[in-house]
């Protein structure tokens, strides 16, 4: 069962998106951005397992459901997409307790300080307090430069193009990485099953 | 004097009421605008007590110091006292422990036809959760 989750500003930002893909499968908005705090997200897009009892079997991994940003990326959705059809075939890929520990990444004074920033600029945005909001949402950005959920996902709300200048920037200093990025086979050969 | 005050914890709104003065965040209403109260034990919520060595730190004009309930509770908070609000996180250790024990946390959030969807509507079945944004 895919739940998709969009880290948007409304519904209506999710909206073309989510008609796009018409999915059977729950296609959900999270203004709060809720699912990042609780699963201590970086950066999207990002797939995560839960096993049949509700745990985390392979954690965070940015990956794409689609070759569109392949070029930019260097990663291929086909090899990904395959190994999710496994598991749910047959388990194949569920990591053990010790290594989603090991590979699931750690929330820190300073990326949760930033969380709480990000939710009061937030609020202060909705309410129309647009200043101050601001000042909240930056300081988010300084606490936590390599989480694009914060820095990168706060730039529309502040009325900049997050796929403009302030991103380049940003993207100069570093990229989130989610651990699992390295082990999994994206560049995998392909296999020709079409 | 007291104001409206508006705390969100973990994306719910608390409207309370504060004192601001010279920065310092008050909250007459005390731990139990966040559902803690005072034991003998120290600070309580439900079966957990927190031993609090200093609490006259903590109390201020029959009330709670904002600033430090969070330290105590170990939640990094945001706050701006001209605005009137403040946000709490998750104590970063309470964080860990819950992902370190594998258990997906759940959440319940709407779809585009405003209909409410919980993680554990789907317990039973394997769950890819895919994350995204336009962003």
């Amino acid at each position: 069962m895919p739940i998709t989750v969009a880290l948007e500003r409304s519904a209506d930002d999710a909206r073309p998106f989510i008609e796009a893909a018409a999915p059977t499968h729950p296609s959900l908005i999270d203004t709060g951005h809720r699912v990042a705090e609780l699963y201590h997200i970086t950066n999207v897009p990002t797939m995560l397992w839960i096993d049949e009892q509700g745990r985390i079997c392979r954690p965070h991994d940015s990956q794409f459901g689609t070759d569109t940003f392949a070029e930019v990326t260097k990663k291929l959705s086909a090899p990904y997409l395959e190994m999710i059809r496994d598991w749910v075939r047959t388990g194949a890929g569920a990591l053990d307790a010790e290594d989603v520990r090991r590979l699931q990444p750690a929330p820190s004074e300073e990326s949760e300080l930033a969380r709480a920033e990000r939710a009061l600029g937030w609020y202060l945005h909705q309410r129309g307090s647009e200043s101050a909001a601001r000042v909240h949402l930056e300081r988010a950005g300084r606490l936590a430069p390599l989480d694009w959920t914060i820095r990168r996902g706060s730039l529309p709300i502040l009325g900049e193009n997050p796929f403009g200048p302030a991103f380049f920037e940003m993207a100069a200093e570093g990229k989130p990485e989610y651990a699992l990025e390295a082990l999994t086979p994206t560049h995998a050969p392909d296999t020709g099953d079409g | 004097m007291n104001r409206p005050f508006r705390l969100i914890d973990q994306g719910r709104v608390i409207e309370t009421e504060a004192i601001v003065r010279d920065g310092a965040v008050v909250l007459p209403g005390g731990p139990a605008v966040l559902g803690w109260e005072w034991k003998d034990e120290g600070l309580c919520r439900g079966d957990i007590c927190i031993p609090v060595r200093d609490a006259d730190a903590l109390r201020a004009d029959g009330g709670v110091d904002l600033a430090a309930l969070a330290r105590t509770l170990g939640r990094p908070l945001a706050v701006d006292p001209a605005e009137g609000a403040a946000a709490l996180a998750e104590a970063p250790a309470d964080r860990s422990a819950r992902l370190a024990s594998r258990a997906a946390p759940d959440f319940t959030l709407p779809d585009l036809a405003g209909k409410m969807h919980s993680l554990s509507d789907h317990v039973g079945k394997k769950v890819l959760l895919v994350v995204y944004a336009s962003w």
